[in-house]
């Protein structure tokens, strides 16, 4: 019986430890889930400090309800069932009162029935596939949704690109890639414009030159690739071995510093729709420009530091309002929000719990992202 | 709605070559697979994590290299495929002595579950940020850019390469397997352990030096693939070493000429239905169902001959 106390004992005091309350309670423990390895990392670390930098600006000026927040970060490594393991952590031991993340769709929509259920409201910076928030009442996002997106990249091809054949490459891995194609299929098509190829292919993989060849087959005016950077800077990089003449453009997955490291002089004059851009212009916009670069060694914030700052922002604005951590409250307060100013413009909640807001256009020229229109909704 | 004409929507010769240099990889690595499959019976997992490791090494080579006989070149290429391939047989003839030696004696799913073993450990060991990092990174230009033209079609130069590198492996293989002394021992340590060893073959001598050939071809495999899609990351091996090893089954594993055949055949197929609209997305749904429908047939592969299993 003896060698079994030790290990029982041992397990008891670990549980009893783990059961304590929420630990002090002159903090607000906000959980936040990122991709900060792996292959998004870039989105996850750009979030991540974009989240940050508002947690602080917000503990400088008195906290919220006389108490300071408390951001526990929890690192997913770009991997599918990461994010429910975290995001159940930060719930259940750290009772976090409120979710903030992710980029990715796949990911939110991991973590969001956790939520759901737990009854802790969940804020998305920059998940846009619809079907996150449609996963219950308590699932929010500070960003636009692909209907939108799909849209305005559709719009874009007709208008500005006057492209009349368009190619589409989806990623089936991604929940988001494939909302994305799917709006701009619908938006393109009504406005009079042709799909002369639809190929997939696997987040992940390396070699596109199959369906890089069947498109160039295709003749299209131009390509439409709604993936993430990783992939999309190796389809320019094989496109342009094929010697393909038309231009690729796509989504906010594209916009990462890795986006002109992998693909160097190969995604030169591509296009792609966001949420924010630097050059875009808003009184709050040049604020966080010049508190980002100083918190952060002087790097430029991209849409998804912008949102993560927004996603914040945003939380605290309804704690503050709500009077309270409760749960049901906070949804309620979230819920209401009504032209909250931001970095990235003003946010209303709409029924879905979306935020309705404009997208820009951005171009890669010269190796930098230059901004090229603004499109409201 | 499977209404294609191929030679339309494919462009053929492109197409043709596309699946002609990821068969030609596929071949490589699959002979990595079949040969110590033959010496060994067993299937080294790890082999896919070699070919990765020998992806990571030309890359961090390839930029000094490039300092001494200046930009991207055959040149470049050829020095940067030979220190990546050393680095791998060494690589791999360790991971032998370490992992494999040892359990020489137990029962082959010892080995088998240890070979798993050792793959996770690659990778998982690579991903972390003081090692290489999940990140995909650029893999830097080895051949100067520019494209042949022919036919109509643009044919990239690193894919007219890869073919014509395996043809040449492929027989210097055979050279080594069939008329050297080497070869003779490889071939007779296949046949029978304990009477090679009683006729004076060193074994232990004979698998790592299969351990190490096996993985420089994974090497100079990791190397081409990575050039062709230029960017690498520690699970970058995963995929091509599933298609490979069921190309060495398909196939006949044990046989050089099969492990060949199979990587062509696999992929081919690939590259066609990738270019073909509503079945891109099933390409690995084919390369595997071919397996299963072959394993029904023909159970020892293409051309591998079936043998009783004495137990």
């Amino acid at each position: 019986m003896k060698r079994f106390f030790l290990p029982i004992a041992s397990l008891a005091v670990v549980l009893l430890a783990s059961c304590k309350p929420g630990g002090d309670s002159n903090v607000i423990v906000v959980g936040e889930f990122a991709s900060l390895t792996g292959k998004e990392a870039t989105f996850g670390t750009s979030s991540h400090e974009g989240t940050l930098l508002a947690v602080e600006k917000i503990n400088e000026a008195g906290g919220v309800l006389g108490k300071q927040v408390k951001l526990l970060t929890e690192d997913n490594q770009s991997k599918a069932g990461e994010s429910s393991t975290v995001v159940d952590k930060l719930i259940s031991r750290d009772h976090a009162v409120a979710i903030l993340g992710e980029v990715a769709s796949s990911r939110s929509l991991e973590a969001a029935p956790i939520c759901q259920q737990s009854k802790v409201p969940m804020i998305s910076p920059s998940s846009t596939n619809p079907k996150v928030t449609q996963t219950g009442d308590y699932v929010f996002r500070v960003c636009f949704i692909d209907p939108f997106q799909g849209t305005v990249m559709a719009n874009f091809a007709l208008g500005t690109l006057k492209a009349k054949r368009v190619a589409v490459l989806t990623d089936v891995k991604s929940d988001y890639s494939k909302g994305l194609a799917q709006f701009f299929e619908a938006g393109f098509v009504k406005g009079g414009g042709e799909i002369v190829s639809r190929l997939d292919f696997n987040g992940g993989d390396k070699d596109f030159k199959a369906q890089l060849t069947a498109i160039k087959g295709a003749n299209p005016d131009a390509v439409f690739v709604p993936g993430y950077y990783t992939e999309v800077a190796l389809i320019a990089v094989q496109a342009r071995q094929l010697d393909m003449q038309a231009p690729l453009f796509g989504g906010d997955g594209w916009e990462s510093e890795d986006l002109l490291k992998l693909g160097k002089e190969a995604v030169e004059g591509y296009y792609f729709s966001t949420h924010y851009s630097p050059e875009a212009g808003s009184p709050l916009g040049a604020k966080f420009v010049e508190d980002y670069r100083k918190r952060w060694g002087g790097k430029s914030p991209d849409a998804m530091a912008a949102l993560g700052y927004d996603s914040a922002m945003l939380l605290v604005d309804a704690i503050k309002r709500a009077g309270t951590v409760e749960g049901a409250k906070v949804r309620d307060a979230l819920a209401a929000t009504k032209d909250l100013e931001g970095v990235t413009g003003k946010t209303t909640i709409n029924a879905q719990r979306d935020a309705t807001k404009a997208a820009v256009v951005i171009q890669v020229k010269g190796g930098k992202f230059k901004y090229l229109e603004t499109v409201k909704p | 709605m499977l209404s294609f004409d191929p030679f339309e929507l494919n462009h053929p010769v492109q197409q043709f070559i596309n699946g002609l240099a990821l068969g030609s990889i596929y071949a490589l690595i699959a002979l990595g697979y079949t040969m110590v499959y033959g010496v060994l019976r067993f299937i080294n997992f790890a082999h896919a994590d070699v070919l990765m490791l020998g992806a990571y090494a030309a890359a961090f080579v390839a930029p000094v290299l490039a300092g001494f006989l200046g930009g991207p070149s055959l040149l470049l290429l050829f020095a940067t495929v030979l220190v990546a391939a050393v680095v791998c047989a060494g690589i791999g003839m360790l991971i032998e002595a370490l992992a494999y030696r040892p359990l020489r004696a137990r029962p082959k799913l010892t080995v088998l579950i240890t070979a798993i073993g050792v793959s996770l450990f690659i990778e998982f060991t690579a991903q972390h940020p003081a090692v290489f990092g999940a990140k995909t990174r650029p893999f830097p230009q080895l051949l100067p850019a520019g494209n042949l033209e022919f036919a109509g079609a643009t044919l990239s130069r690193v894919d007219l390469l890869i073919p014509v590198v395996t043809v040449l492996l492929l027989a210097g293989l055979w050279v080594l397997v069939q008329r050297t002394r080497m070869g003779m021992a490889m071939r007779a340590v296949s046949f029978n352990q304990n009477a090679a060893s009683l006729m004076g073959v060193n074994n232990n001598r004979i698998i790592s030096f299969t351990f190490g050939l096996g993985s420089a071809l994974a090497a100079v495999a990791g190397v081409l693939y990575s050039v062709r899609s230029s960017g690498i990351d520690p699970l970058m091996g995963i995929r091509p070493g599933l298609i490979a090893f069921s190309a060495a089954v398909v196939g006949g594993i044990g046989d050089l000429g099969g492990a060949v055949l199979g990587g062509l055949l696999l992929g081919m197929l690939e590259t066609y239905a990738g270019g073909v609209e509503g079945l891109s997305n099933y390409r690995d749904a084919i390369s595997f169902g071919m397996l299963v429908v072959i394993l029904l047939f023909r159970p020892a592969g293409l051309l591998g001959r079936a043998q009783v299993e004495k137990v």
